[in-house]
């Protein structure tokens, strides 16, 4: 397998954007390109993640070719999933030998209509669809059973919020910052029993955008490349009757497989948009809170950009190897209901 | 390159019709699935990644299904892979499956694309309104009849051309028990007859509607080598992408079309694609798109896949370079899916399993797939021997 | 059996905002005062009629925020005569859908042709736009009704075939 990494990273985000989608892509490409140090014209690869339920309109994504400069045409491609995994087409792209680089990107617009209630659709239609169960109800449910499992506790979620919003204030694309007690947020009501408001994501529009290089074309790019070790992803079943909501199996697995165990690491950037996910996911990827630091972006919880979050995650990680602050960091993502499909990415400098 | 070899060893698609309604979409599904691995000889167990494909979530209603199928599937703890880009996506998927393969990743990958267009309401689902433009287009038909105006002008194509290919899909899908359309009684008298919808195209020179899926087992060189059963080797794939709209673009034979082929002929090891290429199974939704494409691929010389048409050269019976020996899209059009069938066609036929609407002899396939206004393209070389 | 439930009816509706952004705006108060404006490509200076999502597709780049004023007249580079009727369709079949160069633009825009016989209509030929009455504009290419021949003669195909 070659040798493939992050070597330059770009993200926007705002609570409601006044711009069309392909308007808010072209400066995010152009701060990552130019992080880089490339032209358009030197991509040797563009992938994209976005999904057409999260901007209202059936092909949403042939629109950001717009962005693209796509002329003389490009080698291009898309997944209706979190860039995540876009970012996982592309680094099989470079490592079959086709091309060298890979710009990956992912967008959303969560202003555009109420995606607590969209989430609804991603469930069985003939039977849980109709039901019309919103993301934070299902959410709910997980947490309730963590909770009564024994595995998380409502401090341990307040503590989460606390963390990441603190976390926040050194983030510029935070959407939400600064510093409040575990008590006064404990203090707040249970809106949907057994979450608070802090337990719930800060949705926001726009994008989060990486270069991908290999071996010697990276080392050319970046003085610190975030070099790709592992990938992985698994999904579970859908079915919120039918597994164990207390245990996250598809993460385990993922992590397992990423060797995330065989060394330290010490920075996890975790995809979680709930508090009680974040705890879920530290004990299934099998992460020591004593001593690795945990979302210091923040996290989805303070700026949760639809389909580009978990790309946001890597982008977060690599960005601590880049600037010589991590030697071993892990990313991950997720998506479906109640972390149905995990990725995990571990990478390292030199 | 540092790619790894890649082979199909099965190849699974189910009954294509207007309405299944005798299977839910997770039914659907496991129909080709199930085909694909009984081919293969393996089952679920067997596979490291599942990759899958489908057109817009909105046509079946159900947003990023294959979380909720996952299960159906059986692909619990396994990668599954969601690729979408547009009409072109069967084509992508299987694409993107073969770079799991290629790249070292795995040895053993299922890919499946579908559309159940009868569970949701894909004229809803299509026609978003958009203040910026005019609802003059009446679906796809509209959108493309001006290109093949423009294809007629340009070329001096006699109008019968369209006919003709129709007339022969319709016949091959005869030979096809999986295709949605059989009319066996198509003529070239009766199919000039056949109502202009969408002048200049005609009722019977448009695909039609339908539910339906596709898969294919990808395996490594070393598993393939290990398994007595037919094969495709991939010889090369190609995508290439343009936008939908803009200043002196040529919709009638666009620049990702030629760029994709060309790269494809380049990485296959072809220098005369008509010669080489035994048997072609290429995405034409409306036939006049097979003489278009015929120039697009490199095939025929600019303006002149018409006359490959007249001559009969894309003939299944008598052809030197029979063109959609399924029916193809214009017999059987589940939308997502329709691509990977092109891809899976066109391993049938190397593989030697095409049964009634098998080229003789064929050794080297193409499949083709596009998408969105005319820009998003892939493409396949599949051949009977490793490259 | 006879009572099986193969089928069931599930409606499911979502409301979604549609953002314009600044440049598609500027089109649409255009259109609210009846005028066609398009954008100018800073790198390539093309301009786009509408400024469909910002930016010039070929350059990937924001169009510029000057705004061009182009039509009222045009070219026919190709049509299709709609025959078909389907549903939540605005507009009664038979008629010709067309691709619309609107002078000064560089890129061509979907129209109707109306006041000809659809089978008169011609690659090449001199539209011009037909306003509906001012008390019905709105954010809309809808404002104009359809597009109808100027009586100038047709255009050369050499001299719009690269719009093909």
């Amino acid at each position: 397998m070659r040798d493939i990494a992050v070597v330059a990273t770009a993200h926007s985000a705002v609570t409601s954007t006044t711009e069309t989608p392909v308007e808010s892509l072209v400066p995010v490409l152009n701060e990552v390109l130019a992080n880089a140090g490339l032209q358009r014209s030197d991509v040797g690869f563009w992938c994209h993640g976005s999904c057409d339920y999260m901007i209202g309109q059936p092909f949403s994504f042939v629109q950001a070719v717009d962005a693209l400069g796509a002329w003389p045409p490009i080698v291009e491609s898309h997944v209706e999933m979190d860039g995540a995994w876009a970012m996982y087409e592309a680094w099989m792209k470079i490592a079959t030998g086709e091309c060298d680089t890979a710009v990956v990107f992912g967008n959303g617009k969560s202003s555009s209509a109420d995606m607590f209630a969209v989430m609804a659709l991603q469930l069985d239609p003939y039977t849980d669809a109709p039901l019309g169960l919103d993301q934070v109800s299902m959410a709910g449910l997980q947490a309730r059973a963590a909770l009564d499992a024994g595995v998380i506790s409502e401090r341990g979620m307040a503590e989460v919020a606390a963390r990441s919003r603190r976390n926040a204030m050194t983030n510029p694309h935070a959407l939400v910052s600064g510093e409040v007690s575990v008590d006064e947020l404990l203090a707040a009501p249970r809106l949907h029993d057994p979450l608070r408001m802090h337990d719930l994501p800060t949705p926001g529009d726009g994008v989060s955008a990486l270069v991908l290089a290999a071996g010697d074309v990276a080392r050319s790019i970046s003085d610190r490349p975030a070099w790709i070790r592992a990938i992985d992803h698994r999904i579970d079943a859908q079915r919120l009757g039918g597994r164990n909501l207390a245990t996250v199996a598809s993460a385990t697995e993922a992590a397992r497989r990423c060797g995330v165990g065989d060394g330290r690491i010490d920075v996890a950037e975790i995809h979680a948009p709930f508090t009680h996910e974040e705890l879920l996911l530290t004990a299934a990827l099998g992460i020591d809170p004593s001593v690795t630091e945990i979302n210091p972006s923040g996290g989805a919880l303070v700026s949760n950009v639809l389909m580009a979050a978990g790309l946001a995650r890597v982008a977060h990680a690599a960005e601590r190897v880049m600037h010589g602050t991590a030697d071993r960091v892990l990313a991950h993502a997720t998506q479906g209901p109640c972390l149905q499909q995990n990725l995990v990415c571990v990478m390292e400098g030199e | 390159m540092g790619a790894e070899r890649c082979a199909v060893v099965g190849v699974g698609q189910t009954k294509h019709d207007s309405c299944r309604a005798d299977v839910s979409i997770a039914g659907l599904v496991r129909e080709a699935a199930d085909r694909a691995l009984a081919a293969a000889g393996m089952v679920m167990d067997d596979i490291d990644a599942v990759v899958i494909g489908k057109a817009p979530d909105m046509l079946e209603g159900v947003m990023m299904p294959e979380l909720w199928l996952a299960e159906a599937l059986a692909a619990a703890g396994k990668p599954v892979f969601r690729v979408h880009t547009a009409g072109s996506v069967g084509g992508s998927t299987a694409i993107v499956a073969a770079q799991h393969v290629m790249a070292g990743i795995h040895k053993r990958v299922l890919t499946i694309a579908f559309e159940k267009q009868s569970d949701g309401n894909a004229m809803w689902a299509l026609s978003v309104p958009m203040p910026f433009s005019m609802p003059v287009h009446a679906g796809a038909g509209g959108y493309f009849a001006p290109h093949v105006r423009s294809y007629i002008k340009r070329s001096g194509a006699p109008t019968h051309i369209g006919a003709m290919v129709a007339v022969k899909d319709r016949t091959n899908a005869c030979a096809n028990p999986y295709a949605h359309l059989h009319e066996p009684d198509w003529t070239l008298e009766r199919a000039m007859e056949s109502p202009m919808l969408w002048d200049p195209i005609r009722f019977v020179e448009t695909c039609p509607s339908s539910d339906g899926a596709a898969a294919l087992v990808l395996v490594s060189e070393d598993v393939a080598d290990s398994m007595d059963v037919p094969k495709a080797w991939v010889h090369a794939t190609s995508m290439r992408s343009e936008p939908t709209m803009f200043a002196g673009r040529n919709q009638v034979s666009p620049q990702a079309g030629r760029d994709c082929a060309a790269d494809l002929w380049r990485k296959a090891g072809i220098t005369d694609p008509a010669s080489q290429v035994d048997v072609a199974e290429i995405y034409v939704p409306f036939s006049w798109f097979e003489p278009m494409w015929l120039e697009n691929l490199g095939f025929a010389e600019l303006n002149t896949g018409w006359r490959m048409v007249e001559d009969g050269v894309t003939d299944l019976r008598g052809g030197s370079l029979p063109i959609n020996p399924s029916g193809g899209v214009l017999s059987s059009n589940p939308i997502g899916a329709s691509g990977m069938l092109r891809f899976g066609e066109a391993a049938m036929q190397v593989m030697g399993v095409a049964g009634d609407h098998q080229v003789d002899g064929a050794r080297t396939a193409v499949g083709h797939a596009y998408g969105g206004g005319s820009q998003f393209f892939a493409m396949w070389v599949v051949g009977a021997e490793k490259l | 059996m006879s009572d099986d439930v193969l089928r069931v009816r599930t409606p499911i509706g979502v409301d979604y905002g549609w953002t314009a952004g600044p440049r598609s705006t500027a089109y649409l108060q255009g259109l609210i005062d009846g005028k066609l404006l398009g954008k100018r490509c800073p790198t390539c200076t093309k301009v786009y009629f509408p400024p469909r999502n910002g930016t010039c597709p070929m350059c990937g780049v924001l169009l510029g925020d000057d705004d061009v004023e182009v039509g009222p007249a045009g070219t026919v580079t190709t049509f299709c005569v709609v025959n078909v009727p389907f549903l939540g369709q605005k507009i009664v079949p038979p008629y010709v859908a067309a691709t619309i160069l609107l002078d000064g633009a560089d890129i061509g825009v979907q129209h109707l042709i109306l006041g000809i016989d659809a089978d008169k209509v011609r690659m090449g030929m001199r539209v011009e736009a037909v306003w509906k009455d001012s008390s019905q504009w709105g954010p809309t290419l809808e404002n104009i009704d359809h597009f109808q021949p100027t009586g100038e003669p047709d255009v050369e195909f050499t001299d719009y075939a690269g719009q093909l």
